[in-house]
């Protein structure tokens, strides 16, 4: 099948004072397909939609309608409409004239309008609702008007800004299905934002996975949960276990000190990578027949399957199985070579290696001190002579976020925490460059912290100049 | 019932300075000063017919030039930046922290022969009388209460959610139709109380077409100078002048109502 692009955005870049929200995004909407735009609050996905729907007009890049260059093109000329995240519906009106609005501005006929309302809201579930104000409406019902007043236009994409949101969890449930049936229906494309994975996976024929501005990975459904792109697209999308490894060589890797065979080629010898394991996909078996073991420490029941928590290696590993284990007891895990999913760090600097030149620095006082983005920063216990070329190493956990507030780096952002089986990995972001921090605390992404250094888990050289390059 | 006893305060409150009062205007209008059933005073108060309607159509007018620069102002107000429309509120409220004869005063300064307007206008060969006429009155009237109809205008608008007026846009209103079909009639509610708020006072003040009108009196004038003498026929004055008012209030509520529900 020929799928005929709706929607294309073309190297996308959007800002909002200074801020960048949207960077270098690149998406193609095939014809009546459904797709969702997925990610964490602030990842950008609201202000793609409002792109596509012209409120907003990106700062670099083209968006294309139909193939035509769509970006001065204001809202009321493209023909696209959207479902707003609180329905927006017009509060002066009825049921009825919510929905025949676009026709009247449209200057339809009189008949046609009637005709065109009444098959829309029967097909939206709403027959003999016409008169009733919006504001005597329950949120599901206000919920079908908004969507019944976007596709009475006919438009050829209907944009939906986190829809169901508002709604309880039987309704959101109930919806989903409705909505997807209203688009098979109605033989449209929608574009759909949410940030329930959950959500997207259930409805969508592709999901667009994005963070930071960024799109992270575009694929079906069975695409992006079976095969994630990165650590961050497996740890949003679904559960999983995701352990740091390092590949010892095609179809190998090593985690924990134990070597499992895996069916990922082509990352190179002993090179640092994430592994992604889905609770699901880890058998239990006798301790004696298995190289990883562990003990249970927890056990919750949820309905379909038990939900166990084990530790092996000191690192915290979720399995869900249909058989209960006791806790305390030990147990072996296996995971079948396929199911064992390899992929490129995020990071590429482990370390946060800094090179720099020391900037003043007190022999008395035995201190070093350099220039990090403009700050001062001051190395206890440690005496460079001034000006002389250093090399900082400060692994992960030499970083923590200054708990009273004060950090010798302020306003840095976080940008993904993720879950690592013993601590979590958070990626951090300052003006000039980004950290990898370790952590035991949950911290809020999309948030700006301050952070400090814990020198004395950093080693600090002294650099000859020609060895830098 | 906890919360019953707490209005029972309020209820006294109006009892004594609502309630009562008004009896006792309705009494002295129905009475001579023997306290004897009379429709007299009614018919001494239609001596001043002629002030009575002079008084509407002030007010009216007033009311309409109010609406008119009030309802610009209160739209582009509302669509700033919330620090600055809270600016701009303040600034517009600063004059009426000063007293009431006092900037009526001020007007009679500005419009009064050789001052500063009268000056000016003669460098260009102009003169008029700028005082002791309708207009020095009206132009009184809209600078006392043009705040009270730009408050509750902007306060309706400035409530008018972004999204209604995408929504609108969306549906392929371009910038005047987002205004005639969403932003009017939303705020339709703040004209009709901005109207009140404008109509009823100018009605009735005084004071202003003693400063500013010359001869011609208001009603309210009116009713000042004739309470002091006669309580019974300024009664009647007062209580022919709020039916009025009643009238017009009940006229624009169900107005109002129309407006908001149809369309």
């Amino acid at each position: 099948m020929l799928k005929e692009n709706v929607v294309s955005l073309k190297n996308v870049d959007f800002k909002y004072s200074n801020e960048v929200i949207l960077n270098n995004i690149n998406l193609e909407i095939y014809d009546k397909e459904f797709i969702t735009l997925l990610g964490p609050s602030g990842c950008g996905k609201t202000t793609t939609l409002r792109i596509i729907a012209g409120f907003e007009t990106p700062l670099e890049g083209d968006v294309f309608f139909e193939g035509k260059k769509i970006n001065d093109v204001p809202p009321h000329k493209r023909s696209v409409n959207t479902v707003f995240q609180r329905y927006a519906l017009f509060p002066h009106l009825n049921v009825f004239d919510n929905v025949a609005f676009g026709l009247k501005i449209k200057k339809l006929p009189k008949k046609e309008i009637e005709k065109k309302v009444k098959e829309m809201l029967a097909i939206v579930d709403l027959k003999g609702y016409e008169k009733r104000p919006v504001r005597a409406l329950s949120g599901g019902q206000q919920q079908r008007v908004a969507i019944a007043r976007a596709l009475v236009c006919d438009p050829k994409v209907v944009l939906l800004d986190e829809p169901l949101g508002a709604l309880d969890l039987k309704l959101r449930k109930d919806m989903q299905i409705e909505l997807k049936q209203i688009q098979q229906k109605t033989r449209k494309t929608f574009v759909y934002v949410t940030h329930d994975q959950e959500e997207a996976l259930t409805m969508s024929d592709r999901v667009v996975v994005m963070n930071n501005g960024v799109i992270a990975q575009i694929g079906t459904p069975e695409e992006v949960y079976n095969e994630p792109a990165n650590a961050f697209v497996a740890d949003f999308i679904g559960e999983a276990n995701i352990i740091d490894g390092i590949m010892l060589d095609d179809c190998k890797v090593s985690i924990l000190g134990k070597t499992l065979n895996c069916v990922d080629k082509g990352f190179g010898k002993n090179s640092p990578v994430d592994v992604v394991i889905r609770p699901e996909d880890i058998e239990v078996v006798p301790a004696d027949q298995a190289t990883l073991v562990g003990v249970v420490t927890d056990t919750v029941f949820k309905g379909v399957h038990f939900e166990m928590s084990v530790m092996c290696e000191n690192c915290q590993w979720l399995i869900h199985s249909t058989v209960a284990q006791k806790v305390g007891d030990k147990i072996g895990m296996t995971v079948i070579p396929d199911n064992i999913h390899i992929m490129n760090k995020m990071f590429l600097n482990p370390n946060n290696e800094i090179f720099t030149e020391v900037y003043y620095s007190s022999e008395e006082e035995n201190t070093t001190t350099f220039l990090l983005e403009g700050c001062e920063i001051t190395i206890p216990d440690m005496y460079f002579a001034e000006g002389e070329r250093i090399h900082i190493v400060l692994p992960p956990d030499a970083l923590y976020i200054a708990g009273d507030g004060i950090g010798q780096l302020d306003e840095v952002y976080i940008e993904s925490v993720i879950w690592k089986g013993a601590h979590n990995e958070i990626i951090l972001e300052s003006d000039e460059r980004k950290w990898i921090m370790q952590s035991d605390t949950d911290e809020q992404v999309a948030t700006y912290v301050p952070i400090c250094f814990d020198f004395s888990k950093a080693t600090v050289e002294r650099v000859e100049v020609s060895d830098e390059v | 019932m906890k919360s019953k006893a707490a209005s029972y305060p309020y209820l006294l409150w109006m009892l004594v300075f609502t309630i009562i009062p008004l009896v006792m205007v309705v009494y002295y209008a129905f009475t001579d000063t023997t306290g004897a059933f009379t429709l007299d005073n009614f018919v001494n108060a239609s001596d001043y017919s002629e002030v009575f309607l002079y008084s509407l159509y002030v007010a009216l007018i007033s009311t309409f030039i109010c609406l008119v620069l009030a309802y610009p102002l209160s739209f582009s107000i509302s669509r700033c930046t919330e620090r600055k429309q809270s600016m701009i509120i303040m600034f517009l409220m600063v004059p009426m922290w000063m007293n009431f004869l006092l900037r009526i005063y001020a007007w009679v300064l500005i419009l009064q022969s050789y001052g500063p307007l009268d000056t000016m206008l003669s460098f260009f060969g102009l003169h008029l009388n700028l005082i002791g006429n309708t207009g020095a009155v009206i132009v009184g009237m809209v600078y006392e209460f043009l705040p009270f109809m730009i408050l509750p205008i902007h306060s309706v608008m400035s409530k008018i959610d972004d999204s209604l007026i995408e929504a609108a846009e969306d549906l392929g209103c371009s910038a005047f139709y987002v205004f005639r079909k969403v932003i009017f009639p939303l705020s339709v509610p703040g004209i009709i109380s901005g109207i009140t708020m404008v109509f009823v006072p100018t009605a009735s003040t005084f004071l202003v077409a003693q400063y500013l009108g010359g001869t011609q009196f208001m009603i309210g004038d009116v009713i000042e100078r004739v309470f002091q003498s006669d309580h019974n026929t300024g009664s009647a004055i007062a209580l022919v002048l709020m039916v009025v008012i009643l009238g017009f209030l009940v006229f624009m509520n169900r107005f109002g109502d129309k407006e908001a529900v149809a369309r």
